[in-house]
């Protein structure tokens, strides 16, 4: 029968599995941001940085160029610790800009809309929903972080032998690491801020005010107290301290590993607060 | 046969504030019609059903399983109609109600197909790929409903259907609520403060004032009772004519001076009361059913003090 001659009735076939369900936000949302040709453009740009530094790894190991340039393989760049923790600040930079304009696209147009009791009134928990928007962020910025930064560490590993990538095998596991917790950081900080003032283009702008205000706080406390504690309400600081110790190289910033992971897993604690307390059904006034 | 909603004592706190207070009743009409003023706790109630708010005492059970234990199983079974705005504005009607089916565990292509259905049976099914930020308010009213029932529930949940439609609008909301009820094995639970809404649908009726139950009624049962019951103005001996309607087996009174109240015997139609009129020349200048409508009812109800369980 034409689906408009139907009429109403009860649905009996075949149901997923409800742990699955988070990834259908995930799937939407993906699909939701890549309508946008301006944000589709300005990430093709963010694989910019990742080819140059892949064609620079390739140029190190071909013969006939460093004949050309009298130099000798591993001259041209250095593939070590500084090498990935200044690509990492390049890509999460990039990262982070990203997330101001795509994440607030995820939460505050459910929450002004009021969709969020049609979410809640199926079998779908709130946590499943900051789960699944949470991974389409996570998919978008990985992307343009650790995939490409493990590629390039792939590509060096090919090149310089297997007794390289043994070596510097904290090196993989580092770039991986350190990308999840910032990509978990400026998401959370992005859905949290979005949840808050529900208007996508505020939200946007509140994303990029926070982070920079919290840098620039953070050094004003520096110069002013002439010590180094403005570091720990500077996420970008915080990240740098945790990715060079996951490098194992020396951290450019004075302060330590244990506090640096610290702070960055407050900031993420208080970005779930506020998100426990913003995505919910309804709002109770108590 | 199992209740559709069971009550047991359920109270809902917010801060200091006592919500529902012990609410405690057994519905299983097929239409269950949820009254009373502002700020009864109507909503409250259905949001404590869904599990949106947790109990502070008490409990309910839908369709015998337990909101504090059972809450994804019923959840399964229950479509949610809001009373406010709630829908994704840059997503056209057929993509919001596909997600909306998907959420509820359909797969992906039974959703599309079932979210094409519920668009046409609501009636929405030429403006079905247009985004449902551009709808007029009917319209995002019947994308809501369509979501509601895109996963085909045991129970629907209305929260407030007709809020600013149109008469017409209000008519088909109305009839579409009926053409459920009537012909689908499903209950369905109507919240709304319009009293003409829940009579025309609704066979049970709960009236909550001040977050107690002031009355239950069951609709079919009372217009049964009250269908036998006649009040009319007659203009000449109205003596007579009660007292030849006596003598056919009702039970007269008078009431107002020249108005006559009557509970018709069995067998006796209106025609023959027009008959006896006309046998002893008396103008009958009105008569009418005279049955408690479901405004006596609920202003009956708001009188009541309030004591919290039926």
């Amino acid at each position: 029968m034409a689906v408009y001659k139907r009429s109403y009735r009860a649905y009996s076939g075949r149901l997923t599995p409800e742990w699955s369900r988070f990834y259908i936000l995930t799937r939407y949302a993906l699909g939701n941001l890549f309508r946008s040709k301006f944000l589709t453009a300005a990430f093709v740009m963010c694989f910019f940085g990742p080819l140059v530094c892949m064609v620079g790894i390739y140029l190190n190991h071909n013969a006939s160029v460093l004949s050309l340039l009298h130099t000798r393989a591993n001259q041209i760049i250095n593939v070590n610790g500084n090498f990935f923790l200044g690509f990492l600040g390049m890509q999460g930079g990039l990262a982070f800009f990203l997330t101001a304009f795509i994440g607030p696209n995820t939460i505050a147009p459910d929450l002004a809309n009021g969709a969020l009791p049609l979410y809640f009134c199926r079998s779908f928990s709130r946590a499943e929903y900051v789960l699944g928007k949470l991974c389409a962020l996570f998919y978008l910025l990985s992307l343009i972080t650790w995939v490409p930064g493990l590629i390039l560490f792939g590509v060096e590993s090919n090149l310089s032998g297997v007794t390289w990538m043994w070596e510097n095998r904290s090196l993989g596991i580092g770039i991986f690491v350190g990308s999840v917790i910032w990509i978990l950081m400026i998401s959370l900080i992005a859905m949290a801020l979005s949840a808050w003032v529900k208007w996508r283009i505020a939200a946007g702008a509140l994303v990029l005010g926070v982070m920079f205000f919290l840098s620039g706080f953070g050094a004003a406390i520096n110069g002013v107290l002439r010590s180094n504690i403005g570091h720990y309400i500077t996420p970008g600081s915080l990240i740098t301290v945790v990715c060079a110790n996951l490098f194992g190289v020396e951290p450019p910033i004075d302060i330590s590993v244990w506090s640096a992971w610290v702070g960055l897993l407050v900031m993420c604690g208080i970005c779930l607060l506020l998100l426990s307390r913003k995505v919910r059904a309804f709002e109770v006034v108590r | 046969m199992t209740p559709v909603i069971e009550l047991e004592g359920l109270g809902v706190r917010f801060g200091k504030r006592d919500i529902l207070k012990g609410l405690t009743c057994s519905l299983s009409g097929r239409t269950i019609g949820l009254l009373g003023p502002n700020g009864a706790g109507k909503s409250t109630l259905i949001n404590t059903l869904l599990g949106f708010h947790k109990p502070s005492t008490g409990t309910a059970r839908i369709f015998g399983h337990d909101i504090r234990s059972k809450i994804s199983h019923i959840r399964n079974v229950v479509g949610y109609m809001p009373e406010n705005d709630s829908f994704i504005a840059n997503m056209t009607a057929v993509a919001f109600i596909r997600l909306m089916a998907e959420l509820s565990g359909l797969p992906s292509e039974a959703a599309l197909e079932r979210a094409h259905e519920a668009l046409f049976y609501v009636g929405l099914g030429e403006a079905r790929y247009r985004k449902v930020g551009t709808y007029s308010l009917g319209m995002k009213q019947l994308a809501k409903l369509a979501q509601a029932i895109v996963h085909g529930p045991k129970l629907i949940i209305l929260d407030e259907p007709t809020n600013g439609l149109d008469p017409p609008a209000r008519q088909r909301m109305v009839r579409m609520i009926k053409e459920m009820r009537d012909a689908h094995d499903l209950h369905i639970v109507l919240c709304s403060h319009l009293l003409r809404d829940v009579e025309e649908t609704c066979e049970e009726v709960l009236i909550l004032k001040e977050g107690r139950i002031v009355h239950y009624s069951n609709l079919e049962e009372e217009r049964s009772a009250n269908r036998r019951f006649v009040e009319m103005e007659p203009i000449g001996d109205t003596a007579g004519l009660a007292q030849a309607l006596e003598g056919l087996g009702c039970e007269c009174a008078f009431s107002g001076g020249t108005r006559l109240k009557a509970v018709l015997s069995d067998g006796l139609e209106i025609r023959d009361i027009y008959r006896l009129a006309a046998e002893r020349d008396i103008q009958l200048r009105r008569l009418n059913y005279r049955r408690d409508t479901l405004e006596d009812i609920f202003l009956k109800a708001m009188e009541t003090n309030t004591n919290g369980s039926l």
